[in-house]
């Protein structure tokens, strides 16, 4: 079964103003269930748009958003519930921060669903060891710890809502590559753990060839390309018409591939590539 | 050797804190020279010190203990005017990492003319350094538009047209890219780039993204404080595991040619581009090839 | 989006008014509503009034802006007007009901006053809201007032402090929409509920605002002094406001103006005695 799908949606920011925007134009999109789904693409290619327009931050100006094979659009009034089914996380989310403690900004989705104290304590404690926060932050203010530290928080507190569906976007920004690498892979584990959906909006090739399952690459207002990483990253020349790169290690191959030696080019890992390379090496 | 004109010398520094456990040093007997006219990448994690190292060289924060030489002359807070004060200040530029935060003006070229317009410059003057700033960072045509309706990365340009204008013999940019997409963190290193190489620039630019380090002359990995290695990009990334561990990337390649060569292949180990990699391969299999066939 | 708000009220253009000088303008502004309550009698009052309308023809801003910019003022005029009808005092009584009675001063004094408020309305918007972009606007200000910091009086800052507001007041709104979305994927909710209910959902939403803005502040003072800033001292400008021919020319016209309404006023008889 599909986690959410797209039919025909389009959005147009602005509408009926001189500033009108298309953002996404009568797209179809289909995100699987149970896997990650990254999405890539230049700023204003519509990824953004995307996201909002699946947890109904935004209502499309046209089309129809499924989630679960259910239209959110069709009692407008419950739209809220939608949210808690498909939690959003900002990009730098932590700015969002508003309790005294971390326990407590934590808790805020949960308390907004309207379940008990023994419900939401659960819930608190299991997103916050999903992100791999301590016990001992819970009664600190979130002001007071590191940015990397902050942003747990805020994942955490999205994900104690328990959403079928949890999209990130661009989860990663600003962190350093210690800090990029806990954050995705806390991310990873929290998906497998939970047995949930996820989407990853990024910015990164590198980020998406490692952590998802399948890619969405998105062009001018519309789905440009959809496959698994070494399907996407097989068709570097596509990738890079559209100005995205692909990882070195393909572009590596592919130069060799060029010069007329036997490697597969939709190789995207240095794990993948020194196989492959070995491969090559002791053939001669 | 080109003249020295930042000299850190057994640099400390540690935050004023009320916690007492809190204060452990953040800069750690911390030594480095920077030459004139070079391009300089400082690498770090964050917490490792690099953006304190960068407030220490701009004068935001003074050190707790060791000697700082700015243009041959040693800096003491004690004796120093305020007048050489701002004229330090004048000669070091400081690009800051969220481009918002720092433009004052509601419209690009007034903003531009707002450094120039702190050091007292006749009218004319302000207005020929503010056509040549916005020009050298390819920003003419936004002169007239409101700081609002630009991009990230086009807010930091005009952000770094607002420093040229001040006619810096260095600048800082503390993290300048960390913000923008990739895009345009390309157009703000282009522009790094084109200063240095054109208009001789010295340029300190910190940041933790490797792909940019490898764009330098020099890169400094800076770790608990210290500066942990220090040489060309090509002589830095081939510590691959020294790098790894300061919580830094290398290049996949230069991963990738390092573990093949653990394997018993004899690869170079100093590749740093897709190019290099694909040539040693290539070369290395037409060798032995060569090899079998006397 | 709430990032194209046009702030204020300015209408970029390219017309006579648009390139007048700050200054002149302000002071223009001031001149004009003392030429507006000079007018007595009844051709000063068309005078003032074709005046005005020329102004607006001049800025090439639609008339039906101008009248729109009048929609707040309605309450005013209804109120101003039916006092002055009902209450003032008059000899020639055209109608009578018991205490209340019409008279024709008082019509008169209804007429005048409301087109003197609908005149300084219009004329004060279309020369100093509509024509002058908000900095240009702080600019004359500050140069205008300038002379006070001689007497300790910080032009300079207050100026400074404006502008700033100006630059940031779209940032604010684009923050302030990110959070308020932020907050609704967590389940805030905004619209139901009594009062105090929809006070408190805002607290999500003020304090992470309140603690970007104190960092925005903290980061912009430190980027500020990095680029040299110590105060209005010994700063100068890029831009020189120089009086131009066109300036003269118009300060010329207003001052033929006010010529023009004393002769009527003394020729014609005023509309009140």
């Amino acid at each position: 079964m599909n986690a959410a799908e797209l039919r025909g949606v389009s959005y147009v920011y602005s509408e009926h103003t001189p500033f009108c925007k298309v953002a996404v134009d009568h797209i179809d999109i289909t995100f699987e269930e149970k896997i990650i789904t990254g999405i890539i693409g230049h700023t204003g290619s519509g990824k953004s748009t995307v996201s909002q327009l699946l947890n109904g931050l935004l209502k499309p100006s046209e089309g129809i958003v499924e989630v679960d094979g259910k239209n959110i659009w069709e009692e407008p009034k419950k739209i809220k519930n939608v949210r808690f089914s498909v939690g959003l996380v900002f990009q730098y989310p932590e700015y969002q921060l508003f309790e005294e403690t971390c326990y407590k900004d934590i808790a805020f989705g949960p308390k907004n669903m309207g379940l008990d104290e023994k419900e939401i304590d659960e819930r608190v404690r299991e997103a916050a060891e999903m992100v791999g926060l301590s016990e001992e932050l819970f009664e600190k203010s979130p002001f007071d710890l590191s940015g990397g530290q902050k942003r747990r928080v805020a994942i955490a507190g999205i994900m104690a809502m328990r959403p079928k569906i949890l999209i990130l976007d661009e989860p990663a920004a600003g962190l350093d590559p210690r800090g990029r690498d806990e954050i995705l892979s806390k991310i990873s584990e929290y998906r497998k753990k939970t047995d949930s959906t996820v989407i990853m909006i990024s910015h990164s090739m590198e980020d998406m060839a490692v952590y998802c399952d399948k890619i969405l690459v998105m062009s001018n207002s519309k789905p440009y390309m959809y496959g698994t990483p070494s399907e996407v990253f097989g068709r570097a020349a596509d990738l890079e018409a559209v100005g995205l790169t692909v990882p070195q290690v393909t572009k590596m191959m592919i130069s060799l591939a060029e010069q007329g030696f036997d490697v597969r080019t939709d190789v995207y890992t240095v794990a993948q590539a020194k196989k492959e390379i070995e491969r090559l090496l002791k053939q001669t | 050797m080109a003249e020295i004109i930042i000299k850190a010398e057994d640099i400390c520094f540690s935050y004023e804190s009320d916690h007492p456990t809190d204060k452990f040093p953040v800069l750690d007997h911390l030594n480095l020279e920077i030459e004139k006219g070079s391009f300089v990448a400082v690498l770090g994690y964050n917490g490792s010190g690099k953006s304190t190292l960068a407030k220490l060289l701009n004068l935001i924060l003074t050190p707790t203990s060791g000697n700082l030489y700015l243009f041959g002359k040693k800096f003491d807070e004690e004796t120093i005017t305020e007048d050489e004060f701002f004229a330090l200040r004048q000669r070091i530029g400081m690009v800051f990492q969220n481009p918002d935060n720092q433009l004052v003006a509601t419209i690009v070229e007034e903003d531009v003319a707002f450094g120039p317009e702190n050091l007292g410059i006749p009218p004319a003057e302000i207005r020929r350094r503010v056509d040549e700033a916005l020009e050298i960072v390819g920003m003419k045509e936004f002169a007239r538009h409101s700081p609002h309706q630009l991009s990230g990365g086009q807010k930091q340009r005009i952000a770094i047209a607002g420093i040229i204008a001040l006619r810096p013999d260095v600048i800082i940019f503390d993290e300048s890219t960390a913000m923008l997409d990739p895009r345009g963190r390309n157009d703000v290193l282009a522009t790094i780039e084109k200063l240095n190489r054109e208009f001789g620039t010295t340029i300190l630019h910190i940041t933790h993204y490797m792909e940019e380090a490898i764009r330098a002359d020099r890169v400094i990995v800076v770790d608990g404080g210290k500066v942990t290695l220090d040489g060309t990009p090509r002589e830095v990334f081939s510590q691959v595991r020294t790098v790894k561990a300061a919580g830094l990337d290398v290049p996949q390649v230069t991963e990738l040619m390092l573990e093949i060569n653990d394997d018993g292949f004899e690869l170079p180990k100093d590749v740093l581009s897709y190019e290099e990699g694909a040539q040693a391969i290539a070369d290395y299999i037409r060798k032995k090839k060569a090899g079998k066939n006397t | 989006m709430l990032k194209d708000i046009t702030l204020g009220q300015y209408f970029p253009g390219n017309s006579l008014l648009h390139k007048l000088d700050p200054r002149l303008k302000l002071l223009l502004a001031v001149f004009y509503i003392v030429l507006i309550f000079l007018a007595k009698s009844a051709p000063a009052y068309i005078l003032i009034f074709l005046f005005t309308v020329l102004i607006i023809a001049v800025s090439r801003i639609s008339f039906g802006v101008v009248l729109r910019s009048l929609k707040p003022l309605i309450f005013v005029l209804i109120f101003t007007t039916l006092i002055n009808v009902f209450w003032s005092n008059g000899t020639t009584v055209l109608w009578q009901l018991g205490p209340f009675a019409v008279t024709e001063e008082g019509i008169i004094r209804a007429v005048t006053m409301a087109l003197r408020i609908v005149l300084l309305m219009a004329s004060t918007s279309v020369i100093l809201m509509y024509t002058t972009s908000p900095i240009a606007l702080t600019d004359g200000i500050e140069r205008l007032l300038s002379p006070l910091a001689k007497i300790k009086i910080p032009v300079h800052t207050f100026a400074m402090m404006m502008t700033m507001a100006l630059r940031f007041i779209p940032t604010l709104l684009e923050e302030t929409q990110k959070i308020i979305n932020a907050q609704k994927a967590r389940g805030a909710d905004f619209d139901s509920g009594n009062v105090i209910d929809k006070a408190k959902a805002l607290i999500p939403v003020l304090i992470p605002l309140l603690i970007s803005q104190f960092r925005r502040a903290e980061e912009l003072a430190t980027a500020m002094e990095c680029r040299c800033y110590r105060g209005g001292g010994n700063r100068t400008r890029m831009t020189v406001l120089r009086f131009a021919l066109r300036d003269l020319f118009v300060a010329l016209v207003v001052i033929a103006l006010l010529a023009g309404i004393i002769l009527l006023n003394i020729y014609f008889p005023p509309l009140l005695a």
